[in-house]
């Protein structure tokens, strides 16, 4: 029972839970801006769950990747597409959600199964913060039903860093973090990833005239209908 | 217990139940007053509602010819259904022998009664005002009343009792502890009490005159003693979500005793929740807009969204062994 758990461990299971609700948050969010400042949110609020856990778990190392993932997912990245947006001319981008309210109830559904999923894990492990692990799964299974879901290019890839949150979520409640070296990898690679993505933003919408994928599938030349 | 606490269980129960009906106007003319100063405007002074209603019950009563008798029925049914849902809530005391009686799942259905005849009363007059209104405030209700059960459920799994003064007693023995399924449960509850006594973003109070009204396109063939027991109704519904949501989440202060000295204190540390609580609203009725009416199915989402999320998070994170 959480009511047993200092202060300490309480906090990091709030901020777990507002994890999955910047998810949520994240997959039913039109607006290209907010959305953004979404993430941003998220990956602060996940550093600070590393912060916390390498208090609470005593681990230093942790502080580490707690900056870095504060430093990357919380201002670099959010700024770089930010500035991407607005070099695109797309602040005021409101995507067309078809179904907002199927998004949301299926999202929950996903939350549901992760933690039946979940479950066996979490019965095996010792540590107090077990229960994170079933947050994480929802994240990273958020995350993939938003690069599903959603049709906006800037919006898959939110859903695709935030899988990758879920990911960190999950390695540093259930096992004390990942090795240092992994983590960087991990960071860097990211870090690329949103280099990549925003050059490919740039020759979708040069050949396109729109970020919307679904016009992908169409073949017309010239004038579209 | 012995008969003589009991009994006077009994009169403090009816004592608080005429404190909620007497501080309802208050609350609202309050809040009004609040909202009045925060634009620049002088506002009217907090009592005013007292004088509204007071004026309204001298009045002469108007029954459209069409009206049928649910029409002339219908303002008392809503009242004693909403006063019958305050009774059951912990306003000063947790102790007392009415909240055997009902617990949450009843207040939810007193309310819902009371919202049923407020959409019957709108509708038997026959003008389109009245049935605009009432379908409208069938559509926010249908959508709040899943999001608030989810909230309740919340509190009540938690708990382990569906009773509001037992859960009120189960945060006071358990003491301040984060719970993010009830920070989750608290921000659903606001946003289906926002929409329920009709509050900007979703209708607005004040006003008769637009098309998007809601509450008030309801009672506009309302006049005299009716209507002044349906704006007494709402006012109490005002006060009742304030009172819940501030006594089943924070219920610090709260007596536990009959004794003077707590009942006096429960009284205060109420009072000043309710405070901060309409200085919240006030100020989050000046910030927003009121927004379309077909944008509210999806702030009621969110609510939804949000009580629901409580819910797991009570089961995946706090009640694992």
């Amino acid at each position: 029972m959480i009511g047993q758990l200092d202060l300490l461990h309480q906090a990091i299971f709030v901020l777990a839970a507002l994890v999955v609700f910047s998810s949520f948050f994240l997959l039913s969010h039109s607006r290209l801006t907010s959305a953004i400042h979404g993430f941003a949110f998220q990956g602060m609020l996940v550093a600070a769950v590393a912060a916390l856990m390498a208090r609470a778990g005593g681990n230093p190392h942790l502080y580490l990747s707690a900056l870095l993932t504060f430093t990357l997912k919380g201002l670099l990245i959010p700024w770089m597409l930010h500035r991407l947006v607005r070099r695109l001319d797309m602040e005021r981008e409101v995507e067309n959600i078809a179904h907002p309210v199927v998004l949301v109830l299926v999202g929950m559904a996903l939350v549901v199964f992760s933690y039946w999923v979940a479950l066996p894990i979490e019965r095996m492990q010792a540590t107090e913060t077990r229960n994170i692990v079933a947050v994480s799964v929802a994240v990273v299974l958020l995350g993939m039903w938003m690069l599903i879901a959603r049709r906006q290019v800037v919006a898959q890839v939110l859903g695709f860093m935030s899988m990758e949150n879920g990911l960190f979520l999950a390695a540093v409640s259930s096992t004390q973090g990942m090795p240092l070296v992994v983590e960087l990898g991990v960071a860097f690679d990211v870090l690329v990833a949103a280099v990549l993505f925003g050059v490919f933003f740039f020759h979708i919408k040069e050949s396109i005239d729109s970020l919307d994928v679904d016009r992908l599938n169409r073949l017309t030349e010239g004038k579209e209908a | 217990m012995s008969t003589l606490s009991n009994f006077s269980g009994w009169l403090l129960a009816l004592f608080q139940l005429a404190l909620f009906a007497m501080a309802a106007p208050l609350l609202a003319g309050w809040i009004k007053w609040l909202k009045a100063r925060l634009q620049n405007r002088r506002g009217s002074s907090p009592l005013q509602p007292y004088r509204d209603l007071h004026k309204l019950f001298g009045k002469e009563v108007l029954v459209a010819e069409t009206a049928s008798a649910v029409f002339r029925a219908a303002p008392y049914i809503v009242f004693g259904a909403t006063l019958l849902a305050a009774a059951s809530l912990p306003l000063l005391t947790v102790k007392l022998p009415t909240a055997a009686i009902a617990d949450m799942i009843v207040m939810v259905g007193f309310l819902a009664l009371a919202r049923f005849f407020l959409a019957l009363a709108g509708m038997d007059t026959g003008s389109a005002f009245g049935g605009m209104g009432a379908s409208r405030e069938m559509l926010v209700s249908a959508l709040a009343e899943p999001a608030m059960l989810m909230a309740i459920f919340t509190l009540a799994m938690s708990a382990h009792s569906t009773n509001l003064s037992s859960i009120s007693s189960w945060v006071l023995n358990e003491g301040a502890i984060l719970r993010p399924s009830f920070m989750f449960a608290l921000l659903g509850l606001a946003l289906v009490a926002v929409a329920e006594t009709g509050r900007i973003p979703v209708d607005n109070p004040d006003t008769h005159l637009e098309l998007t009204m809601i509450h008030e396109a309801m009672i506009l063939e309302y006049s005299g003693r009716h209507l002044a027991l349906m704006e007494w109704a709402a006012q109490l519904k005002l006060l009742l979500y304030g009172v819940l949501v501030v006594n089943v989440f924070f219920p610090w202060g709260i007596a536990e005793s009959f004794a003077p000295g707590a009942l006096a204190l429960g009284l205060a540390a109420l009072t000043a929740k309710l405070l901060l609580l309409s200085m919240i609203l006030a100020v989050s009725e000046t910030v927003l807009a009121k927004m379309r009416l077909f944008r509210a199915p999806q702030f009621l989402n969110l609510a939804f969204l949000l009580a629901v999320l409580g819910l797991l998070s009570f089961v995946i994170l706090e009640s694992g062994t």
